[in-house]
């Protein structure tokens, strides 16, 4: 178990920069998911954390050790990668012994732990197979038991479960969190599955274009997201953006001329600002009278998804979905006021997307 | 998937593939009948056609000493061209693999000898190993008389399995670094997590991961030293001094051709046809089923 700083890390390929200087403080036993959209740089992030990725700046500190010049093998980490990377040429056994027996452990000891490993994640039956008789979720657990048997000081995750069906997914994410509460080893986790990641993670750092968005617990990323683009990533259906500026009169327009008076706006109020405002699809409300606060908009269409209803309707030309919980039926074309709570409102600067909070 | 056309006219397919099947007859079938005639007849002496002799002709063969030291020099040239070929292209791929400075240039350039006929190479090496000028020929200066394959057999058989080595190389290395870089690159980072340093890595993953293609590459390059190293020695040494570099291949030329025996040719001929054929044979059953992973 160790902690992971990183200290502006940045990495070019070439001349092309990929990750603009990264700073993380990762503690130990800590579940940190990496998650972005692909090409944002994660995968890179992990890979330069492993040692397969030269730093191109910055510093890696594994435990209270600077590691930009330390082989992978004595890093203390474990990998499993997106393809599982398993030997095919090798038993399942072989393939999980296969660091013990670089390592120079001795035969006894080397089966015994390895039969302890695969036990643990249900592969005892399978030790004499070779991978491409293995299922998909089978092969997952052995590159699992190919990291957990080298008792790693981190464990390194890229994209492991990317290849697996949904629901062989959803088991792999709790056999996983089971792991990590029984071992307790520092986790880096990288996904682009938003849920995966809000489900495994003890904090979130969310990506963009080689830059870090926001680090945080899941709940502080999905209720207060720091920019612009953590909103939109975050959450689903995605957070409803409504581009405006104040006019002249200081009233927040957007779209084609609508309007909107929103307590979190007050302090912004200067002719000329433009600003983005997000609110959550299961923040907003459907009313049938005018209200202050609320505004009109015509439904486009209802998606139904069983349990609730998303109202896609458009507000001056601004598309904003609601969640309908009571069981109604409503026309496309109908006119509604949609309103939202003050404290739902999410404010963000329009030039750089970052949050602004109301009371700053 | 099944793909196949079919044709109408019952002629076409015939037509598109004569051009084939007539060079197959001429200058297979038809050559290899002929062995077949000559290997199990004899021409009486003066004249008169042909005589059905049976297995004579093999027994006189397989009871010649000379005819065992051909196929044991055989053997020997097989091993040595075999291995040093493979090795080398296995070494040089290992290095274009792992795209050292240069990769690219090497890449193309180690192919260059496998487009070179057997017979040129052959004369650029006799000069390169001319005991009186070439390059090894400096040796004799310092040394005087240490190199001299035009009398010293051993001399003259290291020195034809060695450009025959060397004409293989390119052939070799391309198969080689294809089936290195068909390994996937996540595998070897998972060897360096795993702790393992390159030379363990290659010697653990990579060289297994590619025992199918170095067991095919054994197979041709056997068959190879078995019937194209007859330019070379033809051009090189013709099979001297005193038939020491006489192999298999180059005794059914000299037996047949200047020795006039086409019958004891024709034999050997068959022998070393069964030979080829049984090689392949391994190829095909044993490639298929032992040295292949899913």
């Amino acid at each position: 178990m160790a902690a992971i700083t990183l200290k502006s890390v940045k990495k070019n390929y070439g001349k092309t920069p990929v990750i603009h200087g990264v700073n993380v403080e990762i503690e130990a036993g800590e579940f940190i998911v990496i998650l972005g959209p692909s090409g944002c740089g994660k995968s890179t992030l992990l890979r330069m954390i492993a040692g397969l990725e030269e730093v191109t700046a910055g510093e890696i500190h594994i435990g209270d050790r600077l590691v930009n010049q330390v082989e992978p093998r004595d890093r203390g980490c474990a990998m499993v990668f997106q393809n599982y990377a398993l030997y095919p040429h090798m038993t399942v056994a072989q393939n999980i012994g296969y660091s013990l027996k670089v390592a120079g452990v001795p035969r006894a000891q080397r089966d015994e732990r390895v039969r302890a490993v695969a036990k643990s994640v249900g592969l005892e039956d399978y030790l004499d197979r070779r991978p491409g008789q293995l299922s998909g979720g089978q092969r997952q657990r052995v590159a699992m038991a190919r990291a957990m048997v080298r008792e790693p000081k981190v464990f390194l995750f890229d994209e492991p479960f990317s290849n697996l069906d949904a629901k062989l997914r959803v088991a792999m994410r709790a056999e996983v969190r089971r792991l990590h509460r029984d071992l307790g080893v520092t986790s880096v986790f990288v996904t682009h599955d938003q849920t995966e990641a809000m489900t495994l993670a003890d904090r979130l750092i969310i990506m963009n274009a080689g830059r870090v968005e926001q680090i945080g617990k899941p709940s502080e990323v999905y209720n207060r997201p720091a920019s612009r683009f953590v909103a939109d990533f975050i959450g689903s259906p995605a957070m409803n953006l409504i581009e405006g500026m104040f006019d002249e009169q200081g009233h927040f327009v957007y779209g084609r001329g609508g309007r909107l008076a929103a307590e979190p706006l007050n302090g912004q109020r200067r002719p000329g600002r433009k600003l983005v405002l997000g609110v959550r699809p299961e923040a907003v409300r459907r009313t049938n009278e005018q209200k202050p606060g609320a505004i009109p908009a015509l439904v486009e269409y209802i998606e139904e998804l069983g349990a609730a209803r998303l109202i896609h309707a458009d507000a001056s030309g601004t598309r904003i979905v609601a969640v309908e919980t009571e069981n109604v039926d409503i026309p496309s074309g109908a006119p509604v006021h949609l309103e939202f709570n003050d404290d739902a409102l999410h404010v963000f600067s329009a030039e750089d997307g970052r949050r602004i909070d109301a009371h700053a | 998937m099944e793909r196949r056309a079919y044709y109408r006219n019952r002629l076409l397919p015939w037509l598109l593939i004569a051009p084939q099947l007539i060079l197959i007859f001429v200058f297979f079938y038809w050559p290899a009948s002929q062995a077949l005639y000559w290997a199990f007849t004899l021409e009486q002496a003066w004249g008169g056609g042909n005589v059905w002799v049976g297995f004579d002709n093999f027994r006189q063969v397989f009871g010649d000493a000379r005819y065992w030291n051909t196929v044991m020099r055989s053997g020997l040239y097989a091993l040595a061209a075999t291995g040093i070929s493979m090795t080398l292209a296995l070494v040089l791929a290992l290095f274009v693999d792992r795209s050292l400075r240069g990769t690219k240039i090497f890449q193309d350039v180690y192919i260059w000898p496998y487009a070179i006929a057997a017979p040129a190479a052959g004369v650029a090496f006799r000069f390169i190993f001319s005991p009186e000028a070439g390059l090894v020929g400096t040796l004799n200066g310092m040394w005087p008389g240490i190199w001299n394959p035009a009398t010293n057999g051993a001399h003259a058989l290291l020195m034809v399995i060695v450009c025959h080595a060397w004409l293989g190389i390119g052939y070799n290395f391309i198969f080689f670094l294809a089936a290195l870089q068909m390994i996937p690159r996540s595998m070897f980072e998972a060897g360096a997590m795993d702790g393992a340093g390159p030379a363990r890595r290659m010697i653990d993953l990579q060289l297994p991961l590619i025992a199918p293609t170095t067991f095919f590459l054994l197979i041709m390059n056997i068959i190879s030293s078995f019937t194209d190293s007859f330019g070379l020695i033809d051009v090189m040494t013709e099979g001297g001094p005193v038939g020491s570099t006489e192999v298999m291949v180059y005794k059914i030329y000299f037996d047949g051709f200047r020795g006039l025996d086409y019958s004891g040719a024709a034999a050997q001929s068959i022998v070393l046809m069964l030979l080829v054929m049984a090689l392949t044979f391994v190829q095909f059953k044993w490639i298929e089923r032992r040295i292949h992973y899913a």
